[in-house]
């Protein structure tokens, strides 16, 4: 398979025809490509560990933020995340299968593993939004104090995480609603969360099952529990509720853990979506037969180099954010 | 480009028929090793846990050492690397571990630095 256009002879070496690395030149820009889009990739991950060292003693234990699978109830840590790394290592293999039929020239063989690869993509995809709406959805709730550190609480009893909604208490208040009428005429309301502050510190005072869990993780390498008495007093630090998480706060623990979650993850996630969009390209350039025309399906190769980059970004991402 | 495929991993020990077998049993290998992950991931064996080597848990540096096991698999039998002119590879490979290593370095140094002045300096930051 040579490459696309034939130039100058084999002898010269300036026309063209010599290819000191024996590989073509759309593979070698690729490569070219896939080289510095991976110390991007470095970059991110590098400033995620810069940020966690800072904080080494009081970042959010990740176990113990992904911990959900959908249609199923409770907590499964690492399970879901596991299964999508499969998910994309198994479409990187029908990708590779791809390239192989590619070689020997069968172009049905490539069509249904391209079809494949891209289903695979595409379930990746979805599956990474579904974590993006849970991680954003948040599920217990937390308290966020003047420093800006968050407070979580815990059940005394089971040692279970307690959501905000067990042990809040409903005061009813007229709180005034801000409406355009009344009130600034470019602002709105904003989002408010289930309950503010006084409901969850009366809550907190009336319930004594309930403690709080501070971010410092001890030698164990669990997040400290307070007791009763630190936690009532620990309580009167609190200036917010904070549900679920967004670019400025969330209430899994340091504001720097969702940021670089939803950068990292977002923008592997957009690297994969539009893989398999040029995927799709390729599938339809196969299906019409343009590659069996042009004699090689090395444009399959490329888009399979990119393909499995995305795979091994993965990889990495899945170490460094997820179990490490 | 070329054709013929390599079709030994683990440095021969185990060799393949056909290039199509060598991608499944490279698959075999990487989903075994992402299982072993996510079992020691939800055990934390507290040898593991409790020990530690240049200031991180072993646990953490079986999942690094792990993930470059995989990292190798996938580049050198999915992106053919395996089959590419040494001076290619090398060209690739060793750029960006040379830049990557660097960079974390400087900046791991720099962050324990600062969680050093965080701890024991004149900042209040946890209240």
């Amino acid at each position: 398979m040579d490459s696309t256009v034939a130039t100058g002879s084999e002898e010269s070496v300036w026309g063209g025809g010599n290819r000191p690395l024996n590989a073509s030149y759309g593979k070698l820009m690729m490569w070219f490509f896939l080289v510095s889009d991976a110390l991007t990739f470095s970059g991110f991950l590098a400033a995620y560990g810069f940020s966690r060292f800072k904080f080494i003693e009081t970042w959010p234990i990740a176990d113990e933020v992904f911990t959900h699978v959908p249609f199923f109830h409770g907590n499964y840590p690492m399970i879901y995340v596991a299964f999508m790394t499969f998910i994309l290592i198994m479409s990187s293999v029908t990708m590779v299968l791809a390239v192989d039929a590619g070689h020997k020239m069968k172009q049905n063989a490539v069509i249904w593993y391209m079809f494949l690869t891209i289903i695979g993509g595409a379930i990746f995809v979805g599956s990474q939004a579904w974590e993006w709406a849970t991680f954003i959805k948040g599920d217990f709730g937390a308290v966020e104090t003047k420093g800006g550190r968050i407070l979580q609480f815990v059940k005394a009893d089971t040692g279970e995480r307690a959501a905000l909604a067990d042990f809040a208490k409903e005061i009813a208040d007229d709180r005034e609603v801000h409406e355009k009428r009344n009130g600034v005429w470019f602002y709105d309301e904003g989002y408010q969360t289930s309950f503010n502050l006084n409901e969850v510190t009366a809550g907190l005072k009336a319930n004594p099952n309930i403690l709080i869990r501070t971010e410092t993780i001890n030698n164990e390498g669990e997040k400290t529990l307070l007791n009763r008495e630190q936690t009532l007093e620990k309580i009167k630090d609190g200036v917010m509720v904070v549900e679920g998480a967004n670019l400025v706060r969330n209430e899994y623990g340091s504001r720097l853990f969702a940021d670089f979650f939803f950068f990292i993850t977002g923008f592997h996630g957009f690297h994969v979506f539009s893989g398999v969009l040029i995927n799709l390209i390729i599938f339809f350039n196969v299906v019409i037969g343009t590659y069996e025309r042009r004699g090689h399906y090395e444009m399959v190769e490329k888009v399979g180099l990119y393909w499995h980059f995305v795979d091994l970004v993965w990889v990495f991402v899945f170490t460094f954010f997820y179990l490490v | 480009m070329a054709h013929e495929h390599k079709l030994e991993i683990f440095r021969g020990l185990l060799k393949f028929k056909s290039n199509t077998q060598k991608i499944w049993g490279v698959l075999i290998f990487l989903t075994i090793v992402t299982a072993v992950e996510v079992v020691l991931g939800i055990l934390k064996p507290e040898m593991l846990t409790q020990n530690s080597f240049l200031g991180m848990k072993l646990l953490n540096w079986v999942f690094i050492i792990l993930t470059l096991v995989k990292a190798y698999y996938i580049a050198w039998d999915f992106m053919h690397l395996r089959d590419e002119k040494s001076s290619l590879r090398r060209a690739i490979v060793w750029t960006p571990i040379f830049l990557v290593a660097y960079l974390v370095l400087i900046l791991l140094l720099e962050a324990d630095y600062v969680y050093e002045v965080y701890k024991s300096g004149f900042v209040e930051w946890n209240f």
